[in-house]
């Protein structure tokens, strides 16, 4: 990297002093992340127990995966965690960050709009696990939100939350819906603040209704930040963790198993490290992958500006 | 300054006319619909707060009141048992000691080890600092389960296993990475002719960081190291697995998996889930403004 410093004379020799900053945080990078991220690799073509030695087998993890229910299921249900983690919150923020920021922050001021976007924020700053805590004593079959139900006259929709197999899933959905939904809005919001109002206002003088400026005008202004959200929220979506470790431990059954914690189960308590290991690689080829296809699609454009 | 200002805030142009677009219609109906949409507003609301409210009052309520009169009443008789019995059952005062000094640690060394990282892709623009970028990136991108066992195989013969340091060198490299983006991608903003007056002046690289770039980028960095703290403070997996005893835990390991370990009704379960939620209600009363403007490289280029 520092070679060439004769030929492109000015830059190279800048090169040169600023690689050393460079240092520490590419060590460290290399022994927390790239090390470790390789051994995974490597661990997921043995079949080990943590304690004797690895013993090598191929691709027979992967295979056996493929005919894995808890495997099978736990990508599955990732799938669905979508809907709550991704498109839901994102449709929802949209909703909310518009109606904000370009109705109730001219009807009510500012100092409303900044009050509301706060307390739907309010969630994202909880740790995860104890938002799971919260709900989970919130679904409990003699629980808050039966006895809601019941006290409204709806008490033959009360169920038990977390113990059906058919309900469970859509449960701990509710609750990532609940918790995610601030992290789009504030993005959203952000992002309206420092649009250019006079397309706004152009619209609006062509006559376009509320509805229709929003649609046609604002989301395609703030197209990047909606690819953003939707990037991460579904890289968040395949390292659903602790939602469902508090909730329901994967049940019953495999009805909310997800690929981190099957993982945590080979790794920590069934002493399957190599088909963890297995599972670990797959889910992160695929987080990788999509990573990939969006900065593809998108984010490469504003990089190629900066970098 | 204000070019930090600048970088940091950005306001666009706004012009803002009272009676425009949708709001230009008769006034009743426009007040009949302003209220509509705020009264759906307020109960949307509701819904948000609703859970912590559930929490509150039955943190404070009797086991036998809450038998008695259901999840929904308020406590006859307020008490603080369930919360002096969960606080000493798992040593809640250590467990937020513990919080403190792992995300306070983390928050500082990882937005130090981006501003150097930045430094040398965003001031220094040495040459491959995209693909560099993308490097670093992967550290977030990552799910835990891709380095969690090799680590925590690594931690044992090292003597970091149920250490407090294990998890704060973990987190340091892993929120260093957004924090590499989002620092460098503010200095690509750094107005040069600063950059260009210092090296006239035959200012080092490290003078130039230390008393040139920090006190310009300072905004950037403070809020860096909110978010930082906020995000390992509510970390759950790897700190569940490298931090094994009691007197080791963090605040949410400590809130969520005690439920399974103490024999702990429903009404201590309750007073958990709030001493989990109250330092986290302080922190954002405390950082509200720089927490829900929400953060990504972009929106703060």
């Amino acid at each position: 990297m520092i070679s060439g410093r004769a030929a492109k004379s000015k830059k190279s020799s800048l090169d040169s002093g600023y690689w050393v900053f460079l240092l520490p945080g590419l060590v460290m990078f290399l022994l927390v992340i790239i090390v470790p991220f390789a051994a995974t690799i490597a661990v997921s073509f043995t079949t080990w127990n943590g304690v004797q030695l690895p013993k090598w087998i191929g691709i027979d993890n992967y295979v056996n995966l493929l005919s894995d229910p808890y495997f099978v299921a736990s990508f599955q249900n990732t799938l669905i965690l979508l809907l709550a983690m991704v498109v839901i919150p994102t449709i929802l923020g949209l909703l909310l960050a518009g109606v904000l920021y370009s109705y109730v922050s001219r009807r009510f001021g500012e100092k409303t709009a900044s009050f509301f976007r706060a307390g739907f924020y309010l969630p994202q700053v909880m740790p995860v696990a104890v938002a799971g805590v919260v709900w989970g004593w919130i679904l409990t079959p003699d629980g808050a939100l039966n006895s809601i139900l019941q006290g409204v006259g709806l008490g033959v929709l009360a169920q038990n939350w977390l113990g059906n197999p058919d309900i469970a899933l859509f449960s701990v959905m509710g609750m990532m819906v609940w918790f995610q939904v601030g992290f789009p809005l504030v993005i959203f919001f952000t992002a309206l603040q420092r649009m250019d109002q006079s397309i706004i206002e152009a619209a609006a003088l062509d006559g376009a209704s509320g509805w229709q400026t929003f649609i046609h005008v604002t989301i395609h202004q703030i197209r990047p930040e909606i690819f953003v959200v939707v990037l991460m929220t579904t890289i968040a979506t395949f390292k659903v963790f602790a939602q469902v470790f508090v909730l329901t431990r994967g049940g019953p059954g495999t009805a909310t198993y997800v690929p981190s914690y099957y993982t945590y189960l080979n790794f920590f308590q069934k002493s399957q490290v190599g088909l963890g290991s297995a599972v670990a690689t797959i889910v992160t080829v695929v987080v990788l992958a999509v990573a990939v296809v969006f900065i593809n699609l998108q984010a490469r454009r504003d990089l190629a500006e900066d970098f | 300054m204000t070019t930090s200002m600048a970088m940091e805030e950005q306001p666009a142009p706004r012009t803002r006319k009272p009676n425009q677009g949708r709001i230009r219609r008769s006034s009743v109906l426009g007040a009949v619909q302003a209220y509509g949409v705020l009264f759906g507003l307020i109960a949307l609301l509701a819904v948000m707060f609703a859970p912590f409210a559930i929490i509150a009052v039955n943190a404070v309520k009797t086991p036998t009141d809450l038998a008695a009169n259901g999840p929904l009443s308020l406590p006859q008789d307020p008490t603080l048992n369930n919360i002096a019995s969960f606080w000493n059952a798992v040593d809640f005062g250590g467990a937020l000691r513990n919080s403190i000094v792992i995300s306070g640690s983390v928050a500082v060394l990882a937005t130090t080890l981006s501003l150097l990282n930045a430094f040398a892709l965003g001031i220094g623009r040495i040459r491959g600092a995209l693909p560099l970028l993308v490097f670093f990136m992967m550290a977030n991108i990552l799910p835990n389960e891709a380095i969690v066992y090799p680590l925590y195989y690594m931690a044992k013969p090292l003597g970091l296993y149920n250490t407090q340091l294990s998890v704060i060198i973990m987190f340091t490299v892993i929120q260093s990475a957004f924090g590499t983006y989002f620092i460098a991608s503010v200095m690509r903003a750094f107005p040069k002719e600063i950059l260009d007056a210092a090296k006239v002046d035959g200012c080092g690289k490290l003078q130039l960081l230390v008393q040139v770039v920090v006190p310009i980028m300072r905004p950037s960095l403070a809020v860096l190291m909110v978010f930082a703290f906020i995000w390992t403070w509510n970390e759950f997996y790897l700190p569940m697995v490298f931090l094994v005893s009691n007197s080791q835990y963090t605040v949410p390991v400590a809130v969520a998996v005690t439920q399974g370990q103490h024999m702990m009704n429903e009404s201590q379960v309750a007073a958990s889930a709030l001493l989990g939620v109250l330092p986290c209600l302080v922190f954002f009363l405390l950082f509200q403004r720089t927490l829900t403007r929400g953060i990504t490289a972009g929106s703060y280029r």
